[in-house]
C-alpha cells in the first residue's frame, strides 16, 4: 500500500485495443469501458422499452405474457439506472476529472479498476436471470415489500434474489468509486487549482459522489433486510406479521431518491462545460453555479418522503416533505438561469454537442415544472402511480441526463479518441432522440392525467390514442442509436485526426495531446486563470460597440 | 516521512501534488462514514420496529443475557484502548512493543467473538422467532463480520510489519485498520445500549 512505483511519462503508450479489454488501472481506460458497458447495457434496457412499447400499442395483451411484461418494466429500469446511467456517468467522471485538475491518475487506480469490473457482473447477473426457472425479478426497480418478499416458486435462487444481489455488487462498486472519485479531486488537483478553479464538471461530479457515499448505504441496508425477508425467513418488512413495509419504503427512498441527483448533477455538469464553449461566453454566476451543486446535495437528502405521499404517510409529514422538495427547485433553477444567460448574446455555434446540451436543458425544464407540481400534495395524490410520473421521471432521466452524457461522448470524443465524429451523422443521431424522445414521453403526461395507471400490459382502449403515438416515439428513439453507433465506430477507426483543441475551449483537458499520453501532461500544469474565460482576448482585440 | 509537496517545481516530474500514500488517509475515513450508513439505516429500523411493537421477545423470554455481554463490551472496549497505545509506540517508532500490543489487540478481538459464539449457542430463540430474533441475529452478526474483517486485517498488517523496513517511511495501512477498528467498536457500543440495555 505504501510502496506504489510510478511509471515515467517517457513510458511508450499502449495504443492497441487489447488493452481495453484488460484489468488495466489507467483512469482513461477505465473511463471508455465504463462507457462502452454502459452503452451496451443500454440498448439491453431500450430493447426492453420497445419490448414494452410494443405491448402498448395496442389495448389487449398480444406481445408478451404478464410476468414476462413484469419482469421486462423491472429490468428495463434497474438496467437503465444501474447500469446505464451511472456508469456512464462514472465513466465520463473517470476519464475527465484527472485531465480536468490536473492530476497524472485517480487517488486510488486499482480500487478504481476493481469497481469498474463489478459491473459486467452485475449486468450479467441480471441479463440471465430472465433464464431462471422462476423468471427475473417482477416487483418492479424499487422491489416494494410485500410483492418483493412473495416467492411462490419456492426456489432459494430466484429473480428477486439474483436483483438484491446484483443491486447490492452495483452498491459496493459505486462506493469504490465514490471513495476514488472524491479522494481525487480533494487531494489529487494541481498547483492553483483551487475549489473555485475547478470546472462545474468537477463541481457537480464531486457534489453526487457524496451523494452517493452518504446515501447508497441505507439501500445496501434496505437490500440486505429485503434478503433475509426473502430467504431467510425473517419479517422485518412483512406487513401480516410483526413487520412493517414502509420502513422499506423509506430506506430505499433515503437512497433512490437522492440518486436522482446523482444522475442528474453530472448532466448539469456536461451542460455548464459545453454551453460556454459554443457560447463563446464565460459561464455565468460560475461560482453560484458550483455552490448550488452542493445545495442541491444538501437538500435531496431531505425530499425522499415525496415518493411516499400516498403511502399512508401522516399530514405533518407530507407538508413537511412538499416544501423541502419544492426548495430543490431554487439551486437547479439558478443553474438553469446560469446557462441561460450565458447563452443570451453569444455567438452560438450549433454543433452536435450543443445541440444535445441545448435540448437536455430545455427537456430539463420540462422535467423540472413538473417535478414541482408532483411535488404538491394534493396534484401528486391525483396523478400518483399513473404514467404521468412515469413521463416525469423519463423527461429527468433520458431527456435530460441521457442527453447530457451524449452531449458529453460528442464533446469530448475528439479528447478520448484523437479523432473529429462526423457532424452530419452527429446531428442526424441528435433530431431522431429528440423527436422520438418527446413523442415517446409527452404522451405519458396526459395519459397520466387521464388516469392510466402505468406498469400495466393491457389497458382500456380509450388511452389507445396517445399510446401509439408515444410507441411510434419510442420505436424512433431505439432507431437513433444507429446513426450513433455507426458514427463512433467509423470515427474512432477512420475519423479525421483532431487537434489537441478543436473548441478552442478552456480547461486543462485540453491543454494536453489528444488523446492524452499514459499520465496526461507532460508536465503537471500550474493554474493562474478562472475557468471558463472565453472571450476574454476577444474583448481585448475588438471594439465593444461591435458586440 | 515527506513533506507534502507545494511548489510547483519539483512535483512536475515525479508524482502528483501530494504524496500518494496520504490519500489513503483521506479516503478510508470517508469510506467509514459511507459504511456506518448501513449501521444506521440497521439501527433505525431496529428502533422503529421496537417501538411499535409492545410484544417483543417470544414468549417465556424477558430479556437478553446482559452480563455476559456486558463483559464482551468491556474486552472489546479495552482492546480499543490496546490498540490506541499499539498506535503511539509505531508512532514513536517501537516496532517490538507494537507488535506485541497489536497481536493482544487481535487476540481480544478474537474472545470477543468466541464470546459471541457462545451467546449464540445459548439463545433461548432463533433467527425465526419474530422480530426480536430476526434483529438480533442480523445486527450482531453483522457487526461480528466486522470484527471478524478487523482482525484478518489486524493480523495482516502484523504480517506486513514482520517485513523489514515496511513502516519506516509511514504507516497509513497501520492508521487506517486501527480507525477500522475503533469503528467497529463504537458501532457495538451502540449496538450494546440498542439492543441489550434498551
Amino acid at each position: 500500500m505504501t510502496n506504489i512505483s510510478i511509471k515515467s511519462a517517457s513510458e511508450p503508450e499502449q495504443t492497441d485495443w487489447k488493452r481495453y479489454f484488460s484489468f488495466s488501472t489507467d483512469h482513461k481506460v477505465i473511463g471508455v469501458q465504463y462507457l462502452v458497458t454502459a452503452f451496451i447495457f443500454f440498448l439491453f434496457g431500450g430493447l426492453f422499452a420497445m419490448i414494452i412499447r410494443a405491448e402498448l400499442l395496442t389495448p389487449q395483451l398480444d406481445v408478451v405474457n404478464r410476468s414476462l411484461y413484469n419482469g421486462l418494466f423491472t429490468m428495463h429500469g434497474t438496467i437503465m439506472i444501474f447500469l446505464w446511467i451511472f456508469p456512464a456517468n462514472v465513466g465520463l467522471a473517470n476519464y475527465l476529472v484527472p485531465l480536468m485538475i490536473g492530476a497524472r491518475e485517480t487517488a486510488f487506480p486499482v480500487l478504481n479498476a476493481i469497481a469498474f469490473w463489478l459491473i459486467p457482473v452485475v449486468g450479467i447477473l441480471l441479463l440471465f436471470s430472465f433464464f431462471l426457472p422462476s423468471g427475473t425479478a417482477q416487483a418492479g426497480w424499487w422491489s416494494y415489500p410485500p410483492v418483493s418478499i412473495q416467492n411462490p416458486s419456492g426456489h432459494l435462487i430466484n429473480g428477486e434474489f439474483i436483483w438484491l444481489l446484483a443491486v447490492t455488487i452495483s452498491g459496493v462498486s459505486s462506493i469504490m468509486g465514490g471513495v476514488n472519485l472524491v479522494t481525487t479531486i480533494v487531494r489529487m488537483r494541481a498547483p492553483g487549482m483551487t475549489f473555485f478553479r475547478m470546472p462545474v464538471y468537477v463541481w457537480t461530479t464531486l457534489s453526487a459522489q457524496l451523494l452517493q457515499l452518504f446515501c447508497l448505504p441505507a439501500l445496501t441496508g434496505a437490500a440486505i433486510l429485503l434478503l433475509f425477508d426473502l430467504s431467510l425467513g425473517t419479517d422485518f418488512f412483512s406487513p401480516f406479521k410483526q413487520g412493517d413495509p414502509m420502513i422499506y419504503q423509506h430506506l430505499f427512498w433515503f437512497y433512490s431518491h437522492p440518486a436522482v441527483y446523482v444522475m442528474a448533477l453530472p448532466a448539469f455538469g456536461v451542460f455548464s462545460e459545453v454551453i460556454p464553449a459554443f457560447a463563446r461566453k464565460p459561464l455565468f454566476g460560475y461560482k453560484t453555479v458550483a455552490v448550488s451543486s452542493l445545495l442541491i446535495s444538501g437538500i435531496s437528502t431531505l425530499v425522499w418522503a415525496h415518493h411516499m405521499f400516498a403511502s399512508a404517510t401522516p399530514n405533518w409529514m407530507r407538508m413537511l416533505f412538499m416544501a423541502t422538495s419544492m426548495l430543490v427547485a431554487v439551486p437547479t433553477g439558478i443553474k438553469v438561469f446560469a446557462w441561460t444567460a450565458t447563452v443570451w448574446r453569444g455567438k452560438l455555434h450549433f454543433k452536435t454537442p450543443m445541440l444535445f446540451a441545448l435540448g437536455g436543458v430545455a427537456m430539463f425544464l420540462f422535467a423540472g415544472i413538473t417535478g414541482v407540481m408532483l411535488a404538491a400534495v394534493p396534484f401528486d395524490i391525483h396523478v400518483n402511480n399513473t404514467h404521468f410520473v412515469v413521463g416525469h421521471f423519463h423527461y429527468v432521466v433520458f431527456n435530460t441526463v441521457s442527453m447530457a452524457i451524449y452531449a458529453g461522448i460528442y464533446y469530448w470524443f475528439p479528447k478520448i479518441t484523437g479523432r473529429m465524429y462526423s457532424e452530419g451523422w452527429g446531428k442526424l443521431h441528435f433530431w431522431l432522440t429528440f423527436i422520438g424522445a418527446n413523442l415517446n414521453f409527452f404522451p405519458m403526461h396526459p395519459l397520466g392525467l387521464q388516469g392510466m395507471v402505468r406498469r400495466i400490459a393491457s389497458y382500456d382502449p380509450q388511452y389507445t390514442g396517445w399510446n401509439i403515438v408515444a410507441s411510434l416515439g419510442a420505436f424512433l428513439l431505439g432507431m437513433s442509436t444507429l446513426p450513433f453507433i455507426a458514427n463512433m465506430v467509423s470515427s474512432w477507426l477512420r475519423g479525421r485526426k483532431a487537434p489537441n483543441n478543436p473548441w478552442n475551449a478552456t480547461g486543462l483537458e485540453w491543454t494536453t495531446s489528444s488523446p492524452p499520453p499514459l499520465e496526461n501532461f507532460e508536465e503537471i500544469p500550474t493554474v493562474t486563470l478562472e475557468p471558463y474565460s472565453y472571450g476574454e482576448s476577444h474583448r481585448l482585440t475588438t471594439d465593444p460597440s461591435s458586440i | 516521512m515527506e513533506s507534502p509537496l507545494d511548489s510547483g517545481n519539483s512535483l512536475s516530474k515525479n508524482l502528483n501534488s501530494t504524496p500518494k500514500r496520504d490519500n489513503l488517509a483521506f479516503g478510508f475515513p470517508i469510506f467509514l462514514l459511507s459504511e456506518s450508513i448501513i449501521f444506521v439505516s440497521f439501527f433505525v429500523t431496529y428502533a422503529l420496529l421496537r417501538w411499535k411493537n409492545s410484544t417483543w421477545f417470544p414468549p417465556g423470554v424477558s430479556g437478553l443475557d446482559i452480563p455476559r455481554a456486558a463483559i464482551n463490551t468491556v474486552i472489546l472496549v479495552s482492546s480499543s484502548i490496546v490498540l490506541y497505545f499499539a498506535e503511539r509506540a509505531i508512532a514513536r517508532h517501537k516496532l517490538v512493543k507494537f507488535r506485541r500490543l497489536w497481536l493482544l489487540t487481535a487476540a481480544l478481538g478474537v474472545i470477543f467473538l468466541i464470546g459471541q459464539v457462545i451467546e449464540w449457542r445459548n439463545m433461548p430463540f432463533g433467527l425465526d422467532a419474530g422480530l426480536a430474533g430476526a434483529t438480533f441475529y442480523l445486527l450482531t452478526g453483522f457487526h461480528g463480520m466486522h470484527v471478524f474483517t478487523g482482525v484478518v486485517l489486524l493480523l495482516y498488517m502484523y504480517g506486513r510489519s514482520l517485513v523489514p523496513g515496511n513502516y519506516n517511511a509511514g504507516h497509513q495501512g497501520v492508521s487506517a485498520v486501527s480507525l477500522f477498528w475503533h469503528f467497529v467498536d463504537v458501532i457495538w457500543i451502540i449496538l450494546f445500549m440498542l439492543l441489550y440495555i434498551w
